[in-house]
Order: C-alpha cells, then structure tokens, then sequence
C-alpha cells in the first residue's frame, strides 16, 4: 500500500476489498430480513426482541470466532461443542463448591478450554494429524471424559451462587428500551479485538498466511507449527469462554450440554464469507454470520404461516447460497483485479503489476 | 507374509488390532463367539457400514459427504409421508424415497463441481438442509404400522442367519472392492484424488466422475435410510442423526487418506470389523455407548499419531534434518 501503487492505478477498486463487500452484503441482508419480519410478525421491532437476539446470541458469536481462528490457518476444529460442554460444566461444579466470584469463575472457563484447545494444537502442530482427524477424535473424547466425570449427575442451577443466573441480565445501559447487556458486549469486545489483532498485528497476518499456502509460509520462515498450536490454544479458550455463557444462560448443566454447537459454529463462519479453505475472512464477517443465523431463528418461531420446522431446512438453504455468492463474488474480484494489472502493465510498464495487485488484494486478505 | 505385511503396512496394524480386540473380547465374555453374537454385531450398526462402503470412494475421491445421514432421514421421512398418504402402493413409496436421495446427492454434487465449491461447506449446508426438510416433512410425528412384509425384510432373516440388511451389505461390498480396485472407474477415482489438476489434464471426465459419486452416496444413504425404517418399524424426523461422524471415523480408520488418493477396501473392512468389535465387546463388558464413542476417538487420533511419529523417529536417526513433516 504506497503512494506510488496509488497513482499507477489511479481507477483501481482497491477501497472495495471483498472482505468488505461480504460484510456489507451480509449486513444488508440482515436489515432486509429484519424487515421483512417485521412485516410478517406484529411488535416484533420491540426492545424485547433486541434483547432476546443479543443474549442468545453470544454463545455462537464466540463460537464463530473460535472457529474462524482456526480456519483462517486451513484448519478446523469440530470439537468446540464438546469443549463448550466440559468448559461449562467444570466451571458450574467449581461454583458449586467455591461459591467463587465472576472473574475466578471466567478464569477456570478459558483455563479449562485453552487446555483442551493445546490438546487438538499438539496433535496438529506438533504431531503432523490432520485437524478434522484430531477434532473429530477429540469431539467424541472431550465428551466422554465428562460423562465419567460428571457420572451423570447434572450441575443444578439452584447449587450455584445466585450472581451466575442473573449475570446473563446484567445491563449497563438503556437506550429506548433496546438494553445493551454485559454478556453482549463482552462478545463484541471480544470480535473487534480479535479483528483488529488478525488485521494489524505480525501474528495476525501470519495466521492469513499459513492458510494460504502453508508449504509457502514454512518455506518463508514463518514458525507455522507454534502458529497452528497457539490457535488452536486460542480456539479453545474463547471455546472455553462461550461454555461459561452457556453456564450464565443454561443454569442447569448435563453431560451433554454444547452439542451439536460445532457444526452450528462452522455454518456461522461460513455464512460471515470465512473461506473453509484457509487465508480468507474477518472475524466481523463471522460475528455477522453468527448474527444472522440467530436472528433467523428466533424470528422463525414466531411466523405463524411457517412451521417451526421448517427453520434448518431454511438454514441448509442460506449457507448454501452464502457460499455460492462467496464464489461468485470472489470470481469477479480476481477478473477485474487481473484486468487492471493488465492495463497498468500496458501503460506504464510490468514493474507497475505488482504493486496494482498489491494494491487490489493486500489489504485483507492474503490470498489475491 | 512379510513382503505382504511392508506393503500393507496399514491393514497388518488393524490385522494386530483386531485381533487383540478378539482375544480380549473372548476372554470378557462367554457369550462373544456365537453366531447370534456375530450377526448381532453387525445388525445394530447395519445401516452405517452400508453408507461407509460409498463413503470410501468419496474420500479416496479427495472429496467428503458430511450429509449422509441427513440424507438417510430425508429419503426415510419422504418414503414414510407417501406412505401415510395412504394413496400410494408402498413399493412406489420406497422408490420414491431412494430416489429422493439419488437427487440429494446429485444436487450436491453438481453444485460442488459446477461453483468449485468445497465439498465439505456445500454437504454441512446439506446436513443441516436436509435433516431440515425430514423435519418439515414428519414434524415431531412418528410415522410406523408399516405393512408386515416391510417390516419382515428389516426383522427376519432371509436366508440362514443373515438377514436382508447384510447380505445387501456383503453383495454391495463385493462388487465395491472389484469396482474401486478392478475397475477403470476405480483407478479415475484414485487419480482424481491424487490431483483433480492431473487428471483433468489426462483426460479424465473429473466431473462427471464426481458427480456419479455424490448421486452413489446419497442412493446408497436413502436405501439406508429405507432399511432402517425396515428394522425398527417407525420413521422419526431425527432417523439416523449424528451417524456420519461414526461412518467418517470408520473409513479413516481404514487408512484412508482424508486428501484422497489413497486407502483400500481391505483396510475400511479391518476398520469396519474392528469397530463394530471394541463396541461390541464394550456392550458385553457394560460400558456405556458414550465411553465406547471416545474409545473410537482415542484409536481414530492414534491410528494416525502413531505411524507419524514411529516415522519421525526412524528418519531422525541416520539424518535428523530429512524430517518429513516435522516443525521447521
């Protein structure tokens, strides 16, 4: 990004990176749902409901980026169900026998799920096992190491100290009855530093860079292996985090609780425009994609024409249709970024092509 | 013996495993080495390792099918709500829902080779989407009262022992093992998993190929999904739901490779025995299934971690800089 890029393509797209084209897509997208909603279901653009979304929606928010953290670097975790499960659990007996505070009681959360988390990293950084293989290993694993634990007995929500059930409403403040709660923004904190961590920061950049080419960033001297591990580390502590909301929003905790949430994870990454194939996407595109997969369900419940059961089937639809758009889009980025390197190269010389694909693509992403 | 074992390193580890699973098995329980323990083994996980035969040749193919058992359910729920209709002779209803699944799977598959899309975003779309539309089909109903000779074909057995389930299972293996590796089909499915570029470049119809595996997995996963509203009489909107981790565990098991090209039918039926055993084995002991599914887990991660790291050691120590896949 230099001055002189700027003016050997004085045309060029480069203020319209794709990433932010997914986001604003997704963004308007979500407005258009939210409107035609609220033409199908009446009061439905109450405070109540603003509410409801942004509560329900943290768990899956940090899902998401616990997800998109390790897809970024051509990985995938399928076993932050099964953290979320055990983090949630170990973190409720632990109130239950401590009676310990909100801070401790986060602490032993992203503890428990960052351990878990350098379980799956060591195996695939250091021991050369593909992640799906790892994660679906550690999915069913994680799962039963808490059901001999737990012995099926359940965490009760009347064992634990009564700040856990009311932390969920604690609100810091009020704007025309839309409240805005401490477990939402703690979630949106969460998104916009890691946003801006895997935008701006060495490791960030490295991140997009092993999921672009790994062979690549190995061949560059990047340390790919402690890379790869400390986001899978990463991914389980937010992982970690999402089970303690699970715990604040669920009370009750069995030895099953947070399953499934991996696939529901991945969805929401790939519908935010995160690219399942390493080095593409923004952690705002998958917090947009958890977003909308929530608000989508809650407001389908509440369509009386449409059968609640129709909600999944909606949502295969919909992430089918984000990627092909994802596709499509991308195509069209690359055709018309090939076409202006092409023009710079007539007109002022090849050394000019690189810095125009520089300029196009260098941004945010590290696979143009 | 020894050249066999050099060469099919993979398959004489599970020939190891398994049989340790057996010896084990045989002195746990009086009861192991019947025959109706032996049918038994196979009968309760039936519907999967049909669906793992096909599920081969798509991750040899460098290609996976996560929507399999949403597929089994949504043939099932289709075959089910035909039938409740009451309109339809049932034969009809049954093909309907098989092939139901065919266009399941040819969707999918067209969609994949048509966008060059992912195979595993546009089948998780379909786990979701089609478990989905069993949904819509059968709600929270429970559809059964089957006709007798529907029911017959999943409970009684059809020659001997076997019944109608398994010997499918036997024939559709036979003619799988002389397809993947007797075949020209078969070989195009090894290359193409190799590199999709190479082959496209030899002439090989990728495409075409991949799209007549999708439409494979999804027949294969409705006619599933038949056999199981078969044996247990009743069709759920929630049929089969969760079995394509186990169906995927069980074909990595079997030395498949998950970037394709390589992996042996021998290998999954190793993978395949020795699973349905340790489970078996675990139910005769009272270990509960969610124990067992982490026990699969653990072997699933080692299968892998072992040979990996048995191979690490073995090149560090003539040359440690010939590490083959070893931090930089």
């Amino acid at each position: 990004m230099t001055e002189s890029a700027a003016e050997a393509a004085p045309k060029s797209t480069r203020f319209l990176r794709p990433e932010r084209v997914k986001e604003a897509t997704l963004l308007a997208i979500i407005a258009v749902s939210v409107l035609v909603f609220a033409f199908l279901i009446e009061g439905y653009l109450s405070g109540r409901f603003f509410n409801r979304v942004t509560t329900s929606v943290v768990v899956v928010t940090l899902l998401a980026a616990a997800q998109a953290l390790v897809i970024f670097s051509r990985n995938i975790d399928l076993s932050v169900g099964s953290i979320v499960g055990v983090a949630a659990y170990l973190t409720g007996d632990f109130l239950a026998a401590t009676g310990q505070g909100p801070i401790t009681a986060v602490l032993v959360a992203i503890v428990v799920g960052a351990v878990l988390g350098s379980v799956n990293g060591l195996l695939v950084a250091y021991g050369g096992v593909p992640a799906i293989i790892v994660t679906l290993g550690t999915l069913a694993l994680f799962r039963t190491l808490l059901s001999i634990y737990s012995e099926g007995a359940n965490v009760l929500a009347g064992d634990l100290p009564s700040w856990v059930l009311e932390f969920n409403n604690v609100t810091l403040f009020t704007i025309a009855g839309f409240q805005v709660r401490l477990v939402f923004l703690i979630a949106v904190f969460v998104v916009v530093g890691l946003q801006f961590a895997l935008a701006r920061l060495r490791w960030g950049r490295r991140i997009y860079a092993i999921g672009s080419n790994p062979s690549a960033a190995a061949q560059a001297g990047l340390p790919t292996a402690s890379l790869v591990f400390w986001s899978f580390v990463g991914s389980g502590a937010l992982a970690g985090l999402a089970g303690f909301m699970f715990l604040a929003r669920a009370g009750t905790i069995s030895a099953t609780a947070g399953a499934g949430l991996e696939l529901e994870s991945v969805a929401a990454a790939v519908v935010g425009g995160v690219s399942i194939l390493g080095g593409s996407g923004t952690m705002v595109g998958a917090f947009l994609g958890a977003v909308f997969i929530d608000t989508l369900k809650l407001s389908l419940v509440r369509v009386p024409e449409v059968s609640e059961f129709w909600r999944d089937a909606f949502l295969g639809i919909l992430i089918l249709a984000a990627v092909i758009l994802d596709t499509v889009l991308r195509n069209r980025f690359n055709r018309r970024w090939s076409a202006e390197a092409r023009k710079a190269m007539e007109s002022t010389g090849p050394s000019a092509v690189g810095m125009a694909r520089m300029a196009g693509g260098g941004g945010g992403t590290a696979d143009a | 013996m020894r050249e066999w074992a050099a060469k099919h390193r993979w398959e004489s580890i599970l020939i190891v495993v398994l049989a340790a699973t057996i010896v084990v098995n045989v002195s746990l329980s009086p009861f192991y080495l019947g025959f109706g323990n032996f049918v038994n083994l196979f009968w309760l996980s039936i519907e999967k390792i049909i669906v793992v035969i096909v599920m081969t040749f798509v991750i040899i193919n460098g290609e996976i099918d996560l929507s399999v058992a949403s597929v089994m359910g949504f043939s099932a729920a289709v075959m089910a709500t035909l039938y409740e209709g009451g309109e339809m002779a049932f034969v009809l209803a049954i093909l309907i829902g098989i092939v139901a699944g065919a266009l399941a799977g040819l969707l999918q598959g067209l969609v994949i080779t048509r966008f060059g899309l992912p195979s595993l975003v546009v089948t998780l779309a379909g786990l979701i989407g089609f478990r989905g539309a069993a949904r819509v089909l059968l709600e929270d109903r429970s559809v059964g009262d089957f006709p007798e000779w529907f029911e017959r074909i999943g409970q009684q057995t059809l020659f001997g022992p076997f019944p109608v389930a398994l010997v499918l299972f036997f024939v559709g293996l036979a003619l799988a093992w002389i397809i993947l590796e007797r075949s020209a089909f078969g070989r195009k499915v090894y290359v193409i998993g190799n590199s999709a570029d190479v082959a496209r470049f030899s002439g090989i119809e990728v495409d075409s190929v991949k799209v007549r595996l999708f439409v494979a997995s999804g027949t294969v996963a409705g006619l599933a999904g038949v056999l199981f509203a078969a044996r247990v009489g009743a069709v759920q909107g929630t049929l089969g739901e969760t079995y394509e981790l186990d169906i995927i565990t069980m074909v990595l098991l079997g030395g498949v490779s998950i970037f394709g090209g390589s992996g042996s039918m021998l290998g999954v039926v190793l993978a395949l025995f020795t699973v349905l055993n340790i489970r078996n084995g675990l139910g005769l002991a009272n270990i509960d299934g969610i124990t067992q599914t982490g026990v699969i887990g653990l072997l699933l991660i080692g299968s892998v971690l072992v040979p990996n790291l048995a191979r690490r050691y073995r090149l560090r120590r003539p040359a440690p800089e010939a590490m083959a896949h070893g931090p930089p």
